[in-house]
């Protein structure tokens, strides 16, 4: 009977090594793929196990982490004064994935990042608990609560550049949310997120960067820069060739002004001053379609920008010349980010640079060693600085004595313009009152904003663009200067 | 006969009884479990467990009891048995309480501890691995029980029968005030006990009279009859039981100690090709065999939507998640596999958390606790303890092969335990009363052979006169 009993001996090898042979290949072989798998919770796990590292804004992390036990999740991620600072970092939740920010340096503030390998590989030896890398943003706590606090409950939004380098001081978006309500992972969590995103205000949606608006009358900005850097006009106080009323091209509809302003063949100056659609509106008729698209194209319309968070494209669009001469004026189908308005004002307060936006002054590791600083870079030229400083005088009028009076600063020189956006079907909703300005010191421009309040209530143009919302951007400038 | 070799372990005449070394190993067994069992409340609370020193004493107390049993009534049987049923045990019990910590199990209402019920099982069971020592002087008169012993295992497979299905198989037998039983574990022994005195009497029969037919020995229809039988009725317990895993075990059970007892490949043949059709048969109209085997077709697929198959990819991930060296015992998060973690899908703890290297080192463990039951086979001098132990060890082999191949998604999965690994009463109780049997095997096997008797009749012999 022994040689049967050999070969089941040998059966049974086989059979033991059947089995070292799949546990080789599925602890060795497959174990990355099994370990990449979506279903797999240990990636979760793995991920909240350990602080998530800081926004940090003026040196002040903004964002926060605690422990919880309600679920194997260690870490939950919390925001100090969330809804004023969630449209700068976005929600980062154990459920329900992550947003901005959270989601675009997750690398660095999970540790994960290949940045941060060394970093990683040092810390294992020195047995150091696991910890993620801070985000050093280019925000302005001030400049943020007086655009968040001048928006208090009205619908809007604010972004406020520093022209020179192109840093956001201020990125504000209201109604808001507050992140932390569900960054867990219970049904606390899941049912705050429904209420959110069921809420008809929208406060999930960052107005400053994801929402265009038709921009109104402050467009005129660029429709006047269009017209010095074509060489339509040169002289800003010189007559222009503006009758009035003015007939749309190929239509029998006249473009009606607001009230009764001195618009005929008015200068560039007075023009802005008095905010008039008769010459604007002749104006970009005259550059005609292409020439407009491709100085609003400089001022980075048609292009998504990305601070790194993404922001919309603002859209100047191809279309027929009575179009055309509306969107001059910025109406029609020209549609504008808060982040874009506040680009026009940017570039033109830097005379004529457009810098290129960006939130991210630095990277930290864990250690607190810096591992990526931004340097400053340049988006475009749009206009010449002879044309810019052109610009700016005329803006500058506007706030001394045009419609933009409300953003006077004592001792600042100050440009900006109103606007007073139409939407709806034939201008039946509320309009948006706009504003974009910047304030000019010996040094140059410290700061521009662009302000829009969805639900102004006044119906004569300008008027509500600088009662509503030139305050709000003298607050946001008047934060950064005395910051300086 | 009267030369003395030791060049294999089982010696002829004066071969060492090896009880030293067997003390040693099991000390070594019962430390490395320790250690683990240490390493787990470490890791878990940063400090020794509450405890270990009763865990310890006890774990020392069943080695060392059974070690002096083994000593007293079983004096030349292998020396590496024990201890590597006590390492296993051991590890286990550790495996066990770790996975008892799971903060994911205590939330579930239904979870009860089970460490202290397996260390008290396993007192059972090492209890009555000394009273099979005790009990059973020689193996051999288990033959007297052949036909008992059928009955026996008869009443105790169809007994789960008559009572609920339990996670959709009829395994269980519940007896108020007690718990749960799993017959089908201790039918596990007793058949093979019928398997070796029926084929030791019949295996002439079986082997010799036989019709040659396209190359194979075709054996006799009325010699077909008992394998038709038993293949019959491991389907009957697949069908009414839905018990995919005992089914295969008995059958293969039963075509390996044919196989060894007739020395016809035929009859593997025979078998494999029964059992292919059987399989083939049930799984086309049973939907818990068809679920099983889905699963394991592509446990990803069924993500979400089926129970058996999330569990298979929980487990295969908990696989993947170890790596080559594991996260460290208590580290893992193995407990994700669920209710059946510290039963089923022990063996996922143990990738989880030793890693490729410990998985590597159980499966040899699993490996030698099979090999030397095949070495006591061969050196068995009766046919009878020859057919028992490999029956024993066979068996042995395929549930370790059955259960580990189904976690690790090799085959498709049938809810067996790994024995001694698991949580589960009646599984260690009747394993460690299997390693008694085979000990007890193995001390008559190697007990060195009675001096011949003088023989009257030498003298006159060898005498030449002149």
């Amino acid at each position: 009977m022994n040689k049967p009993l050999r070969r089941i001996a040998i059966f049974c090898g086989i059979l033991v090594l059947a089995l070292l042979i799949r546990t080789n290949y599925i602890q060795y072989v497959r174990a990355d793929e099994l370990n990449a798998n979506e279903h797999n919770r240990r990636v979760q796990i793995e991920r909240y196990a350990h602080e998530r590292g800081n926004i940090i804004v003026d040196g002040e992390p903004v964002t926060g982490s605690v422990e919880t036990t309600d679920s194997d999740f260690k870490y939950k991620r919390v925001w100090k004064n969330g809804p004023m600072w969630a449209p700068v970092t976005g929600y980062s939740s154990q459920a329900f994935d992550s947003s901005q920010l959270e989601s675009i340096e997750d690398g660095i503030l999970t540790g994960n990042s290949d940045d941060l390998f060394f970093d990683r590989t040092l810390s294992m030896f020195t047995g150091e608990k696991k910890t993620g890398g801070n985000i050093v943003t280019t925000l302005n706590g001030a400049a943020q609560k007086a655009a968040f606090e001048g928006l208090g409950d009205k619908k809007g939004a604010v972004a406020a550049l520093d022209p020179q380098t192109g840093a956001v001081l201020a990125l504000a978006s209201t109604p808001s949310y507050d992140p932390s309500v569900f960054a867990g992972n219970s049904m606390k969590d899941s049912d705050a997120r429904q209420k959110l995103l069921k809420d008809e205000d929208k406060p999930m949606l960052n107005r400053a960067l994801r929402e265009t608006y038709p921009p109104g009358s402050t467009f005129k900005v660029v429709t006047a820069a269009a017209a010095l850097e074509n060489g339509l006009y040169t002289d800003i106080d010189a007559k222009t060739d503006s009758p009035l009323p003015w007939r749309l091209p190929q239509s029998t509809n006249l473009l009606q002004n607001e009230g009764n302003i001195p618009c005929k063949d008015a200068s560039l100056r007075v023009a802005l001053r008095y905010s008039c659609n008769t010459v604007f509106g002749k104006m970009s008729d005259d550059l005609g379609n292409e020439k407009m698209i491709e100085q609003a194209d400089k001022f980075g319309f048609n292009e998504e920008v990305f601070t790194p968070v993404r922001a919309d494209a603002s859209v100047y669009p191809k279309d027929n010349p009575p179009q055309n001469a509306m969107a001059g004026i910025g109406q029609a189908s020209n549609r504008a980010t808060p982040l874009q308005m506040a680009m026009v004002a940017s570039a033109i307060a830097n005379d004529g640079k457009l810098m290129q936006p960006y939130m991210v002054a630095q990277r930290q590791a864990p250690n607190l060693d810096v591992i990526y600083t931004h340097e400053k870079e340049q988006l475009s030229e749009p206009l010449s600085a002879e044309n810019a400083q052109k610009v700016q005088q005329m803006m500058e009028t506007v706030v001394q004595d045009g419609t933009g009076t409300n953003a006077q600063i004592d001792g600042v020189t100050v440009g900006g313009k109103t606007g007073t956006a139409q939407h709806g079907l034939n201008n039946s909703e509320k309009p948006y009152a706009w504003f974009i300005s910047y304030a000019r010191t010996d040094s140059g421009s410290p700061v521009a904003v662009a302000v829009v309040v969805e639900d102004g209530n006044a119906n004569r143009d300008d008027i509500s663009g600088g009662g509503l919302a030139a305050p709000i951007a003298k607050n946001v400038m008047k934060a950064v200067l005395d910051g300086k | 006969m009267s030369v003395v070799t030791n060049t294999t372990t089982i010696g002829a005449i004066d071969a060492p009884s090896r009880r030293n070394t067997e003390l040693v190993l099991v000390a070594f067994a019962v430390l490395i479990s320790v250690f683990a069992y240490a390493n787990v409340g470490l890791a878990l609370n940063g400090e020794l467990p509450a405890g270990m020193l009763g865990y310890g004493l006890g774990l020392a107390l069943l080695g060392g009891v059974a070690h002096l049993a083994v000593r007293r009534f079983a004096p030349y049987s292998d020396p590496l048995l024990l201890p590597l049923a006590t390492l296993l045990n051991g590890l286990g019990l550790a495996l066990i309480w770790r996975l008892d910590q799971s903060e994911r199990f205590q939330a579930i209402k239904t979870f009860a501890p089970a460490a202290s019920k397996q260390l008290m099982f396993s007192a059972v069971g090492v209890a009555l691995l000394v009273v099979v020592l005790i009990a059973l002087k020689d193996h051999r008169i288990l033959q007297r029980y052949t036909y008992i012993s059928m009955l026996v295992a008869l009443f105790l497979l169809i007994l789960p029968m008559f009572f609920p299905a339990v996670n959709g198989a009829k395994i269980w037998i519940k007896i108020p005030g007690v718990g749960t039983i799993q017959p089908g574990e201790f039918a596990k022994i007793i058949i093979a006990v019928f398997f070796a005195g029926y084929l030791m009497v019949k295996r002439d029969a079986l082997a010799l009279a036989s019709r040659r037919f396209m190359g194979l020995y075709l054996p006799r229809g009325r010699d077909l009859g008992p394998i038709l039988m038993v293949w019959a009725f491991s389907i009957l317990i697949l069908v009414f039981e839905t018990d995919l895993g005992s089914s295969l075990l008995f059958f293969g059970m039963f075509v390996v100690m044919l196989y060894v007892a007739t020395e016809r490949t035929s009859w593997i043949v025979f078998g494999l090709l029964m059992s292919g059709a059987g399989a083939v048969g049930v799984a086309t109209f049973e939907p818990h065999v068809q679920d099983r085997v889905t699963a394991w077709l592509d446990p990803f697929a069924g993500w979400g939507k089926e129970a058996a198959s999330e569990q298979m990819a929980k487990s295969l991930m908990a696989f993947g998640s170890g790596g080559t060296l594991g996260t460290g015992l208590g580290q893992g998060n193995s407990d994700l596999i669920g209710f059946a973690a510290n039963s089923d899908f022990i063996l996922a703890t143990v990738g989880e958390e030793l890693g490729l290297a410990g998985m590597m080192a159980v499966l040899l463990l699993y490996g030698l606790i099979v090999e030397r039951g095949v070495r006591t086979a061969l050196a068995a001098r009766d046919p009878f303890g020859k057919l028992l132990a490999i029956g024993l060890s066979g068996a042995f082999a395929i549930q370790v092969f059955v259960v580990a191949g189904g976690v690790m998604g090799l085959i498709p999965l049938t809810g067996m335990t790994m024995p001694f690994l698991a949580a589960g009463g009646s599984s260690v109780i009747a394993n460690w009363a299997l390693i008694g049997i085979l000990i007890r095997i193995s001390d008559t096997a190697r007990r060195p052979a009675p001096a011949p008797a003088p023989s009257p009749d030498a003298e006159m012999t060898q005498v030449v006169r002149p």
